[in-house]
């Protein structure tokens, strides 16, 4: 009965994957076989135990373990906020406007606020702390790409907090559990689901961020998506780059595993 | 509904303006006399009306938004049968295969994606252009509404789909009449952040595009190096205040007519 | 369920009625008819008047992409796909582009202007004779700085740069053969030196300038130095002249040692499919007067020697931007240094980056 159904979807589904996922996947590794000559070759998997490109991996992993974090953190209590409000949806989408802005004018108007003489600051100066170097910074990139990152964090969150039960809620209460207690019994749990998929959203974009890391962070920061992007544009090293993007790829499988659901509801 | 603590609006409110400042800061500018987003001199609509006459680049806008709704709406379609697909799949396995295939896209650097698209559209034969372009972005917007229905799915109590099996409901009416009124908030997110993906993205469509074919991300980059303009400023306060004007009025409108009832993320 | 009809609805209507605008706009723009001239340039690179001017002379309809990035560019021209007329790459990759047979050889008979062109620019080791490319705008590389913060500190050698006076205070460009020539000049070294143990010498002399860096950018350089966000940037001419035009307190200087000359030259892709087109457009952009034209909008160096006539005094006299023979001659165009030196150069800047942090 079952498998009538699944062929359905999967016509598709499964076209769309053999020819823009499947195809994309082979050029990648066919690429990283070949160094910059043009000769079949494994150095480009040699290279990348390198000091300097695991260095870079770590790093990566590093700065985005701390995006995915803070987003989750930031975007948490705004999903859970909204949901109280009078226009949810409303405000919800207003949340989601601003990432329609292009982003590279949005990096400017960063620039403009974190610079020495910008909006940040002259506030830090009013209360009395003075001025700091705020561009170029670890914070500045952090807080950047959290704000980036911020509505695809919320979409999933909002949706799976906007799901639940209320009475479940009302229950935990009447049962006399504090709200915190409520929280961690009821209500986390059972938007876990939201939750995960929020992090998987960022997090893995998050591994081969790059062009912020110029732009917020002077090139501080470097992670793989900044060294694919100069094999691929600047260097030509296809085969490099291909091998980056090829562990970044496993790193992304291995998550989605670990992250996975363990038992299945349905079946 | 309980009404919120002083507390809580107040963490809103700061978190609304942390999201609008950026753009507030590019509105402003965008009446800037000086030239730059720097040293604001003097009170100016000149960015405007110099926008005003440029018929190049409402025809970038106006291709911007038309590859955006329809590689959205495309790539929703799609993304909701892979979600299902996804769903159906019997073997843990195969769940595990689909979902990491699918999320290939989303860890690929743009650069990755642009030039093995490329590769595979001069290969296949298909004309550098409009029709590139939108394949390139639905292709790419694909997972990202899987990832926003698939929980919404997996949530929904099978149950229900039984139940209406029993009582004789065929494939499609339970699919139309039971799955996706249910998982409709999930699409509207999937259609939405789709929008934005479409929207933000510079580097597939550059590799992708030809023919004189240009979206509006791919000339604000290819202006970098002169350094951006204040009209751009401008434009973007334009669009801004459009769409804004759009989603409050669509909002409403649609509030008002069916009053009762949730709706989707709308 | 209706709600979703209802949506999907809207959305394809609200599509194609704008592709309808679209298509009327682009007709009405005689975008449609056949006489066209397919353009690749950076953006706002030419004043778009000169466009219709041709337009109006010729009846040739303009279409006007444009890159961001010259390893971009050819890449896409490599895998075709799109017939471009004209592309203006700078020179590094125009030397590419003839070995690996992407360029169509230019027919100096159809050029009459091609005389106003000044000498010292032509016939360079990456083009000899000007076969495939002719001069658009050239420039160097040097040292902008700001005058307010710094004081009178006259900056005029490379080596200045390592003065710890300027700590946090320089913007580099994120650009290997940049930052690494700057080291190499500043050493003696050729900008084209393929000595590997004096690139390693270059490359510890600039992780020791590691503290006197503030940042390493892109063209958000331009930003950051009009709003003195740092006292010192390596800069390429035109992006320093763009804010020496917006701030007052900044200076530009090419260092004694010597630097780099650089070129953005026009040249016929070999998918391209109006070469007449083409040949009458680099014609029409030599003449003096419009060189002269464009030259005043973009604010780049011209090559073109007759349009000089025609510009500001003030600007042809400036030897920052219209450098005189002697320091001419010690700038160095760069060399095409093969895959693998290139990579190499490549591989020391990604560690320079990772010792910066």
């Amino acid at each position: 009965m079952k498998s009538k159904s699944r062929n359905f979807y999967l016509i598709p589904y499964v076209i769309w994957i053999a020819l823009f996922v499947v195809m994309p996947i082979l050029l990648v590794l066919y690429y990283s076989f070949f160094d910059i000559d043009g000769q079949l070759t494994f150095d480009n998997y040699k290279k990348f135990f390198t000091p300097v490109y695991l260095k870079m991996t770590f790093s990566s992993f590093w700065y985005a373990f701390l995006i995915t974090m803070f987003t989750l953190l930031v975007a948490y209590p705004i999903s859970y906020l909204l949901t109280k409000t009078k226009h949810k949806q409303l405000l919800l989408l207003l949340i989601i406007l601003p990432s329609w802005i292009n982003l590279l004018l949005k990096a400017y108007a960063f620039i403009g606020i974190f610079g020495t003489y910008g909006a940040a600051n002259s506030f830090l100066e009013v209360i009395g702390i003075g001025t700091k170097q705020i561009l170029f910074t670890d914070f500045s990139f952090i807080f950047v790409s959290v704000y980036i990152f911020l509505p695809f964090m919320i979409l999933p969150i909002f949706n799976a907090l906007d799901e639940l039960n209320p009475s479940l809620v009302d229950a935990s209460n009447d049962l006399g559990a504090s709200k915190w207690i409520t929280f961690k019994r009821v209500i986390f749990p059972l938007t876990i689901d939201g939750v995960k998929s929020g992090c998987q959203i960022v997090f893995i974009p998050a591994l081969s961020l790059f062009m912020l890391t110029r732009l917020i962070a002077g090139n501080r920061v470097i992670t793989l998506g900044t060294a694919i992007e100069q094999h691929f544009l600047v260097t030509q090293d296809w085969g490099m780059g291909a091998t980056i993007a090829v562990f970044l790829i496993i790193a992304m499988v291995l998550i989605m595993i670990l992250t996975g659901k363990r038992k299945r509801g349905i079946l | 509904m309980k009404k919120l603590s002083k507390l809580s609006t107040v963490y809103l409110i700061i978190m609304f303006f942390i999201l609008y400042a950026p753009i507030l800061y590019l509105m402003f500018y965008s009446f800037n006399s000086g030239g730059t987003m720097y040293h604001f001199e003097g009170f100016t609509l000149d960015w405007y009306k110099e926008l005003f006459g440029d018929s190049r680049l409402l025809i970038i806008v106006l291709n911007t938004a038309i590859i955006a709704l329809l590689s959205a709406a495309i790539s929703t379609i799609l993304g909701v049968a892979g979600a299902l697909a996804i769903y159906y799949a019997r073997r843990r396995r195969v769940k595990n295969t689909l979902l990491s295939l699918n999320n290939v896209l989303i860890v690929s650097p743009d650069v990755i994606i642009g030039a093995s698209f490329l590769i595979l559209f001069t290969m296949v034969g298909i004309k550098l252009g409009f029709i590139s372009v939108l394949l390139a972005h639905i292709a790419f917007s694909v997972p990202i509404v899987v990832i926003m229905v698939l929980p919404k799915i997996e949530e929904m109590n099978t149950s229900m789909i039984y139940a209406a099996l029993d009582l004789g409901a065929s494939r499609w009416d339970v699919l139309t009449k039971v799955v996706l009124p249910y998982i409709t908030p999930g699409i509207f997110a999937g259609f939405f952040m789709a929008l934005t993906y479409s929207l933000d993205d510079f580097a597939v469509t550059f590799f992708v595009t030809g023919n004189g074919f240009t979206t509006l991300s791919v000339e604000i980059y290819s202006l970098a190096r002169r350094g951006v303009s204040l009209n751009i400023n401008a434009l973007s306060t334009l669009l801004f205040i459009f769409t804004m004007l759009l989603v409050v009025g669509y909002y409403f409108i649609t509030k008002r007519n069916n009053k009762p009832g949730r709706m989707g993320v709308r | 369920m209706k709600q979703l009809i209802r949506a999907l609805l809207a959305v394809l209507i609200v599509s194609f009625v704008l592709i309808f605008i679209v298509f009327r706009l682009n007709s009405s723009q005689g975008y449609t008819s056949g006489n066209t001239l397919t353009i690749f340039n950076w953006g706002d690179y030419i004043d778009e008047e000169l466009i219709k001017q041709f337009e109006d002379e010729t009846g040739i309809k303009v279409i006007y992409e444009t890159f961001d990035s010259n390893e971009a560019m050819l890449t896409k021209i490599e895998q075709g796909g799109t017939a471009y007329d004209i592309a203006v790459p700078s020179e590094y990759i125009i030397d590419k582009m003839i070995q690996e047979d992407l360029l169509l050889p230019i027919d100096h008979s159809k050029l009459p202007n091609f005389q106003y062109l000044d000498s010292r620019f032509l016939d360079l080791p990456f083009d000899h004779g000007n076969k495939y490319s002719i001069p658009y705008f050239w420039g160097t590389v040097g040292i902008l700085y700001n005058t307010k913060i710094l004081g009178d500190r006259e900056l005029t050698s490379w080596n200045d740069l390592w003065d710890p006076a300027f700590k946090n205070q320089i913007l580099l460009v994120d650009s290997a053969r940049e930052v690494l020539g700057m080291s190499l000049n500043s050493l003696g070294y050729s900008l084209n030196d393929k000595n590997k143990d004096h690139l390693q010498e270059a490359k510890e002399k600039i992780d020791a300038l590691t503290p006197n860096i503030k940042a390493i950018v892109g063209d958000e350089n331009r930003l950051l130095l009009q709003n003195e966000e740092a006292a010192i940037g390596l800069v390429w001419s035109g992006t320093a002249q763009e804010i020496m035009w917006e701030n007052e307190n900044v200076e530009y200087v090419i260092p004694k040692e010597g630097s780099n000359l650089w070129f953005d030259n026009m040249v016929i892709p070999k998918t391209a499919k109006n070469v007449e087109a083409a040949h009458q457009f680099i014609n029409f952009m030599l003449d003096p007067e419009v060189a002269a034209q464009n030259t005043d909008y973009v604010g780049y160096s011209t090559p073109n020697k007759e349009a000089l006539k025609y510009m500001d005094e003030e600007v042809v006299n400036d030897e920052r931007f219209y450098p005189d023979e002697e320091m001419t001659s010690k700038l160095e165009v760069y060399e095409n240094l093969g895959k693998r030196m290139l990579a190499h150069y490549n591989d020391l800047f990604l560690e320079f980056k990772m010792h910066t942090k």
